[in-house]
């Protein structure tokens, strides 16, 4: 396949004397979380997502071919680790895309570093990915978990919320999420008065609630995810702690979970999100596109991040003429290059893969105030690219000197 | 006000309290697959499935013909019971001659089943059902906050079980249902239609399981893999309290949420392992359960 | 005084000596030929699953004890490998043993307060053992909780074979699978592999014969659990990481399936369900919706219908020892 590409634009450019763009062949692969906990954030939705940026892309350039396959990684770093050895030796995939999941994504990452491909993560959350174990072979696009801890965990503090209390999922992400927000907290000017550690996939948070109650902090930080995070909120409804005057500040929370929830129980929640569907008609023209595939799903910043990531990436693609063959190469191109696209505006890729884009504090509406299906969220506050994301010197990659 | 190592007591008693809610729920749950094993001597992991079956049901009720939380109460269990009496029929009753772990293994294969197209159809992340107007809000007591929820469960739970135990225990009905268990052919001899009555056991076995799950609807998430979660730790209690006992399960149940309670208060990170520790101490110690029949 | 003959003691018969014979050939004359065509990763990885499942299958099958929990051994084999290859700097062969050893230990001590109990109990404590170090591993440090152990390197296999060399790896591990199934073939055909199967028969007929049964069932899981572990162990070096999906229940869960499939009781039965139903995890994966669907359906069919299992169903048809 590289063969041939190469062949094929050697005689391009032999024969067309640069008046014509050559032919550009690409193959991408998503590979999500299809079928258990991720398949909401992710999954189908990552796909169509990938669809429409390949449509939209060669409509403007109908020299470049891209052929796409899918796969699903079960959440087993095992799966996830297999699949992306078989594209990439096997199947000739130029590069893995998505991938919620930190275990699977920095495995994922491993594998692209080994056989000198691209990886574009947009799903997965660990800040370690652009810290002590990335590599110049992967990007991570959409968001991370310092992002999250400090864009809630700052800009609550802003607004006065200046007390908190941590319920955190008693294993590494739980606890790193823990440890950022409660740094940035502390740097904002605000005092955490105490946390209490519950295991994972717990069903009932009750006697974690009285506690978090009994503390009288002005919010309530859920460093949790998924199952738990919907368990604590549903229940801190039940146990009045909104409506006693506490918020609730959810550090990784997705509109997919806000719509599990429903309205009356989540309003009041403070979260983060780098792309909102309803904040600007671009972003509302993409969704409908996005819904024909998807009917009755809202799409997530994690789909944005797809379709994103894949836009940006062909454009790469067509810049070094096709050849994709260094993976490492076309990774410095994609940071050598500014990005923009309708989704995400204009940004740019740090040294250390991290793709920058601003933030947004979100809040969960009143039902009342809710005119139609997915209208979840007020915008609070806009945090700034600069500021977003973790400063490149602050992250221990070993690609960035000093 | 004191303190009793270092937590003080109005905290101490509000966990207390909360426990024993959640041991309502374990109670209940562990109380259908006592039944069915003690009844049918079939090891039911499709338990935590049919559990899942009824908060979707609720959910599905409540989406099509509108109807809320009161009547999902009654229907739901119906509904999940019938496909449960569906299950014995077609799949279970081939394997009463076999190794009872045959059972298990199918319920299991059953259970990854419902769960998967559960997950296929309507996603993981979980569906919205609220609490009842008539159920919201709470009483202050002093030393916590209680949601009339959760003291409706308590009450609700209680009366279940209790009922449950008394029809099996001491009535005609449950006298015929244990001898069927001890000697089919002897009771079949008496007229009685014992396939049926091993059929409607199961079914009501799987009610159980529904109705546990109609009421935790409102409070915990209503996803595919609720049951998941939660159908090891009551087979812990199961296993704990007796195989075969219904008391044993009921009492066991509420216990079990007292100590997952405290566990949570003193030393938090450990609560989900705590049961186990139980379930292997008492194995060891006295393997039938505290409150089973023999092995 | 006569002395009685141990009705235990028979010569293996020569019929099914040959059936088993000509299959472990056509076996290792698959695996010879299979990485030409097909994807090597992808058969090591089959190969450490089908070793795993052989393990299983030495207690379940030969027996008569169903072990819910034998995730424990294969994922903590599979962390220790992992965890002494990348921080300890360990060479391969010494990772390995790592693993295995602790997969042996883990094995004694669940192994003796296991075996106390019969049948479902046995399982069950099984099941919450498996459990509780499932919850240890996600709090230890050094599993690295969720993300897992990522980035064990593959060594140089005593100093001198290049392991990250695909074919030089797929050779180490065919011939640990080899040996492996080896073992539990002469395990299966020996003495004490006869008593092993009274046991399953008859227990109680087996204690009057003044047999020391509980022994022989602590030896058999300590052996089940020591295979499991080098499996695991295997594996962690093969994918080069180890993570929680080793020690889960769901893997619990698809090891008894794949045995199921293949055939309970037989000695090729494991290798073949855990191809069928590592095959099946890869071709489905782009369908990935339906995985937990059908793997259910398989459960359903196997236990109803097919209860004898693939190689178990060809060997009744034949009427040979498979």
């Amino acid at each position: 396949m590289r063969r041939f590409m190469g062949l094929a634009a050697l005689a391009a450019v032999l024969a067309c004397s640069g008046a014509n763009a050559q032919q550009v062949n690409v193959k991408i692969g998503v590979l999500s979380d299809m079928s258990s906990l991720y398949a909401d954030i992710g999954g189908p939705g990552s796909v169509a997502a990938a669809k429409m940026a390949i449509a939209d892309f060669t409509k403007d350039h109908p020299n470049v071919k891209v052929e796409i396959v899918s796969g699903d990684h079960q959440n087993k770093p095992d799966i996830g680790t297999q699949i992306a050895n078989q594209w990439y030796d096997v199947d000739k995939v130029d590069m893995i895309i998505d991938v919620p999941n930190s275990g699977v994504a920095l495995a994922v990452s491993q594998v692209a570093a080994n056989k000198n491909k691209v990886f574009i993560v947009s799903g997965a959350a660990a800040s370690d990915i652009t810290g002590p174990k990335c590599n110049a072979n992967t990007i991570h696009w959409t968001y991370d978990t310092w992002m999250l801890a400090n864009g809630t965990g700052t800009a609550i503090v802003k607004t006065g919320g200046d007390t908190w209390f941590f319920l955190t999922s008693d294993y590494a992400f739980g606890h790193a999420l823990e440890r950022d927000t409660m740094a940035a907290v502390e740097k904002a000017g605000g005092k955490v008065l105490g946390k209490v550690r519950h295991p994972i996939n717990t069903n009932d948070f009750s006697s974690f609630l009285l506690q978090a109650q009994s503390s009288k902090a002005k919010v309530i930080g859920l460093a949790n995810a998924g199952g738990d995070t919907i368990n604590s909120i549903k229940q801190a409804a039940e146990f009045g702690i909104v409506k006693g005057g506490q918020s609730l500040a959810g550090l990784l929370v997705f509109a997919s979970d806000v719509a599990a929830l429903g309205l009356p129980t989540a309003q009041g929640l403070i979260l983060t999100e780098t792309w909102y569907w309803d904040m600007n008609d671009a972003n509302r023209a993409w969704t409908k596109r996005w819904q024909q595939e998807r009917q009755g799903k809202w799409p997530t910043m994690i789909h944005a991040g797809v379709y994103a990531g894949i836009t940006h990436y062909l454009k790469t693609a067509v810049a070094l003429k096709g050849n994709l063959s260094d993976g490492k190469a076309v990774v410095a191109q994609m940071k050598s290059m500014p990005t923009e696209d309708q989704l995400f505006g204009k940004g740019t890729i740090r040294p250390d893969g991290r793709k920058t884009h601003p933030a947004y504090l979100l809040e969960v509406k009143k039902p009342s105030d809710s005119k139609y299906p997915g209208d979840f969220y007020n915008v609070r506050a806009t945090i700034p690219a600069d500021q977003a994301f973790r400063p490149l010197k602050e992250g221990n990659c070993p690609l960035v000197s000093g | 006000m004191f303190e009793i190592f270092g937590i003080p007591s109005t905290a101490l008693f509000g966990q207390l309290l909360i426990g024993l809610i959640n041991g309502s729920f374990y109670a209940l749950l562990s109380l259908g697959l006592a039944v069915i094993f003690g009844m049918l001597n079939i090891i039911n992991f499709s338990h935590g499935a049919q559990y899942m079956m009824g908060a979707f049901a609720a959910y599905l009720i409540l989406q099509y013909s509108g109807l809320g939380y009161w009547p999902a109460l009654i229907i739901a269990p119906i509904l999940v019971g019938i496909t449960g009496i569906l299950v014995e029929r077609f799949f279970l009753q081939w394997l009463y001659k076999l190794d009872h772990l045959y059972g298990l293994l199918l319920t299991f294969g059953l259970a990854l089943i419902f769960e998967g197209v559960a997950r296929n159809y309507f996603g993981s992340a979980g569906l919205p059902y609220t609490v009842p107007e008539s159920l919201r809000g709470g009483q202050n007591l002093g030393f916590m906050f209680l949601p009339n929820y959760r003291a409706w469960v308590v009450a609700a739970s209680l009366v279940v079980c209790f009922g449950t135990w008394f029809v099996i225990e001491r009535t005609r009905l449950g006298a015929y249902l244990r001898a069927a268990t001890e000697n089919p052919t002897l009771v079949r001899a008496f007229g009685i239609n014992v396939p049926r009555m091993i059929t409607l056991t199961y079914g009501f076995g799987v009610a159980l399981a529904a109705f546990a799950g109609v009421m935790a609807a409102p409070i915990y998430n209503v996803s595919p893999q609720m049951g998941a979660e939660l159908i090891i730790v009551v087979f812990a209690v199961v296993v704990i309290g007796g195989m075969g006992s219904i008391l044993g399960a009921i009492i066991t149940g509420f216990g079990l949420g007292v100590v997952e309670g405290l566990t949570k208060v003193f030393f938090p990170e450990a609560s989900n392992t705590v049961i186990f520790v139980i379930m292997a101490i008492v194995l060891l110690v006295r393997p039938a359960g505290l409150f089973g029949r023999r092995a | 005084m006569e002395r009685v003959v141990d009705p235990l003691a028979k010569k293996p018969s020569i019929l099914h000596s040959q059936s088993e014979t000509i299959g472990f050939l056509i076996m290792v004359l698959v695996l010879v030929v299979a990485p030409f065509v097909t994807y090597p990763l992808f058969l090591m990885q089959a190969m450490c699953f089908a070793l795993f499942a052989c393990a299983f299958n030495l207690l379940i099958g030969y027996v008569g004890l169903l072990s819910f929990g034998h995730a424990l051994y294969f994922g903590w084999a599979s962390y220790l490998s992992a965890y002494s290859a990348k921080a300890w700097g360990f060479p391969p062969e010494l990772a390995i043993l790592t693993g295995t050893a602790t997969a042996a230990i883990c094995g004694l001590v669940a192994g003796s307060l296991a075996i106390r109990r019969q049948g479902i109990y046995f399982a069950m404590i099984t099941l919450a053992l498996a459990q509780m170090m499932y919850f240890f591993a996600l709090q230890a440090k050094f599993t690295g909780g969720e993300d897992g152990i990522q980035a064990v390197p593959r060594g140089y296999l005593f100093g001198i074979f290049d392991l990250k060399n695909v074919m030089t790896m797929y050779v180490v591990v065919l011939i640990i699978f080899i040996l492996g199934f080896a073992f539990i073939y002469r395990i299966i055909h020996s003495p004490f592999g006869e008593v092993l199967k009274a046991i399953r028969e008859n227990e109680t007929r087996a204690i009057s014969l003044g047999y020391k049964t509980d022994r022989y069932k602590l030896v058999a899981f300590v052996l089940s659990a020591t295979l499991a572990g080098v499996a695991g162990a295997t594996k962690a070096i093969v994918l080069q990481l180890a993570s929680l999906t080793d020690v889960n229940w769901p893997m619990s869960g698809e090891v008894v399936l794949m045995t199921l499939v293949g055939g309970l009781g037989t000695i090729f039965g494991p290798v073949v369900g855990a191809f069928v139903i590592l095959v099946m995890q890869f071709k489905l994966a782009p369908i990935g919706e339906w995985v937990l669907v059908i793997q259910g359906a398989i459960f359903v069919a196997c236990v109803l219908l097919f209860r004898r299992g693939i190689i178990g169903e060809i060997a009744n048809k034949l009427r040979i020892r498979l």
